[in-house]
């Protein structure tokens, strides 16, 4: 099978849903003549023009706000917000309108939209750039978030996100555009809620996603060495969340760890290990155990940005604990 | 006056339905049939009614926290309006949002919201869809005097003027932001004044003459369909209740307030009518009988509607999807 870049399965998606139906449209800051800041818009504006590819000020309630508008009137619009870091501008707009509208509306609302951005650390770009906010989305009623790791993944997931009527945010990793990997030429879907096993195991399950998910694929392979199986679980969406794919593989485990390059505390991998809790307490023999980011701000300083956020050693000595 | 005796009684109808609704919600909040919060919109009926007689029946408007003008307005009905309130099953949004939270999509209501200033981007995207869409229709984007010193409020204005959409900035200046004066929050007078630095043409109007706000919008309506982009314009008004029922309304005066009722946007259209012989002051007296019983009716409707099943929490959450989009086993 061809391989292509995760930027490039992106803009594969978008491309086709555009062609697919014209109600689909792009805005947001830089994703027109410049392609988006890491690429994952390149070509769409020479192919569809300033009305369905639109460049905006650096106004990122406006954004997220006029995409709601569209949405609610007949139109399936991708925002982008440059960095996740951003979106704290954009969060009355994201968690009081785009999630509550079908609800508070009595359901008579469809509010059809992606809001596509990127997180997490590697570039040395501190604190205002390199956050893993994904935990504040996972919170909030409404919304569906959408993390894949893959260009596969990416590929797949951006254009359900796209059909799908609900307000959707996508996150994709900085680490991650230039990745390569197996794309199939024809037209797929992945649907919402459906994790994927990207590694067969027996001993252990390691729940990990976006770019920590190839950090635990390589402790993964260290750990075969000291005899140790993991099972690695990608949800590749946090909401709606594949419990049962979990729960059936810590059924033949016993043991959990759940990496996440967020802040540790009310992290994504709280909320994970507290339903398999509720849901599969029996068939746990050892205590969950969480790998995640520092509660530290980003760094910039290449040695302490690598202390903040996991590593293989961390994965590996996290699955060694509860191995014991 | 250019408009029917059919259209003019519509507008004093409309106008006495709404503050005879007003009056009846503050009543059963004092009753405590109807709970939380409810901002009134008593005083400014001249704009809602107004600005919504200049535009299309497909044209959108975007309400606010004091949202109860635009909905019945916008046609919207007074028992489900007060079954909402009253939080039943069968208000608008299934006694989920009550007062601040009414839309009606079908009239092109697309919504109050809670959250000052939250709807000025959502306005600006629907005049943006409206464009993709090429259906000439415009949106009337309702706000105060204290939403246009939010930070959203400035990226929307700019938003709309680059992309030259079809949006009309209602600002329903009523003086005060809850107990905060405009002139003690906002560095201009007339917030007309802030459209300027967004190349946005804006136009003011008296905000309690019915037909000085109609005739205004009008023209903004034309302009904005008309491809020319966005208007701003501003309506002076008064709400004569305070921000809500725990409003002691110490930072007005009641001089002030009695000057502004003096103004009460009903009398003074009812004079205007009685004056050119369009209507009799008995004629008038029936057409606000009539409203008083459509009030009660909604009274009525709303009270002994049933709540919401609470087997219903959770519905409309999310849209539903087909399964080649979503694992409906999934976590949501």
């Amino acid at each position: 099978m061809r391989e292509i870049l995760y930027k490039d399965a992106l803009v594969e998606a978008m491309w086709e849903e555009m062609e697919r139906d014209e109600k689909v449209f792009v805005m947001g800051e830089d994703v027109a003549i410049y392609g988006g800041a890491y690429g994952a818009t390149k070509g769409l504006y020479e192919q569809f023009g300033e009305e369905r590819v639109r460049d905006t000020a650096i106004s990122e309630s406006a954004i997220v706000g006029a995409a709601i508008g569209a949405a609610i009137t007949g139109m399936r619009p991708i925002a982008e917000i440059m960095y996740i870091d951003f979106i704290t501008q954009a969060m009355d707009q994201l968690v009081n309108q785009a999630a509550k509208m079908r609800y508070m509306f009595g359901g008579k609302t469809t509010v059809p939209m992606v809001l596509r951005t990127e997180g997490g650390a590697g570039r040395c770009i501190a604190a205002h750039h390199s956050q893993s906010l994904e935990a504040w989305i996972m919170h909030v009623p409404g919304l569906y978030l959408v993390m894949p790791s893959t260009p596969y993944d990416a590929k797949g997931l951006l254009k359900a996100s796209i059909r799908d009527d609900n307000p959707v945010v996508f996150i994709e990793h900085k680490m991650l555009y230039g990745l390569k990997g197996e794309v199939p030429e024809d037209d797929y879907i992945i649907p919402l809620g459906v994790a994927d096993i990207k590694k067969e195991g027996s001993d252990v399950t390691i729940v990990a996603y976006s770019r920590q998910l190839h950090v635990t694929m390589e402790a993964a392979t260290e750990l075969e060495k000291d005899n140790i199986s993991a099972e690695v679980i990608d949800p590749r969406t946090l909401k709606p969340l594949d419990l049962d794919t979990i729960l059936t593989s810590v059924k033949k485990t016993g043991k959990l760890v759940i990496v996440s390059e967020g802040y540790k505390t009310c992290n994504v991998a709280s909320e994970i290990a507290m339903l398999v809790m509720e849901h599969g307490f029996d068939l746990l023999d050892a205590p969950v155990k969480r790998v995640c980011a520092v509660d530290v701000p980003v760094p910039m300083s290449p040695v302490l940005e690598d202390a903040a956020i996991p590593n293989k050693q961390n994965v590996i000595n996290a699955v060694k604990e509860v191995c014991q | 006056m250019k408009e029917s005796k059919e259209e003019l009684v519509s507008y004093l109808r409309k106008m006495m339905e709404i503050r005879l609704f007003e009056e009846k919600v503050m009543e059963l909040l004092a009753r405590n049939i109807i709970k939380g919060a409810s901002h009134l919109y008593a005083g400014e009926e001249a704009v809602a009614v107004g600005a919504c007689n200049a535009i299309r029946e497909d044209d959108y408007i975007t309400s606010t926290h004091r949202g109860h003008g635009h909905c019945l307005a916008k046609g919207g009905k007074l028992p489900e309006m007060m079954a909402e309130l009253c939080g039943k099953a069968t208000g608008y949004c299934k006694g989920r949002g009550g007062s601040m939270h009414i839309a009606d999509v079908t009239k092109g209501n697309l919504g109050a919201t809670g959250i000052v200033c939250s709807n000025v981007p959502v306005a600006v995207g629907a005049a943006l869809s409206v464009k993709m869409r090429k259906t000439e229709q415009v949106v009337l984007c309702f706000f105060g005097d204290g939403a246009s010193n939010n930070g959203v409020f400035h990226e929307s204005l700019n938003m709309a003027a680059v992309w030259n959409l079809p949006v009309v900035f209602v600002c329903e200046n009523n003086l005060y932001g809850m107990s905060v004066a405009a002139n003690r929050c906002s560095a201009v007078q007339d917030m007309a004044d802030k459209a300027k630095a967004y190349n946005i043409p804006s136009m003011i109007c008296d905000g309690m003459d019915i037909l000085n706000v109609k005739e205004t919008i009008e023209k903004a309506t034309e302009r904005a369909r008309g491809g020319d982009g966005p208007i701003f314009v501003e309506c002076k008004t008064y709400r004569y209740f305070g921000h809500s029922r725990s409003d002691p309304r110490a930072y007005r005066t009641k001089e002030e307030e009695k000057e502004w009722r003096d103004k009460c946007p009903i009398k003074q259209f009812s004079k205007k009518l009685t004056d050119n012989k369009i209507l009799t002051e008995k004629e008038i007296d029936q057409i606000e009988k009539q409203a008083e019983e459509d009030v009660e009716n909604a009274e009525k409707f709303a009270i002994e509607s049933p709540y919401p099943d609470v087997k219903e929490l959770k519905d409309d959450i999310y849209a539903p999807s087909p399964s080649e989009l979503l694992n409906g086993g999934a976590i949501r």
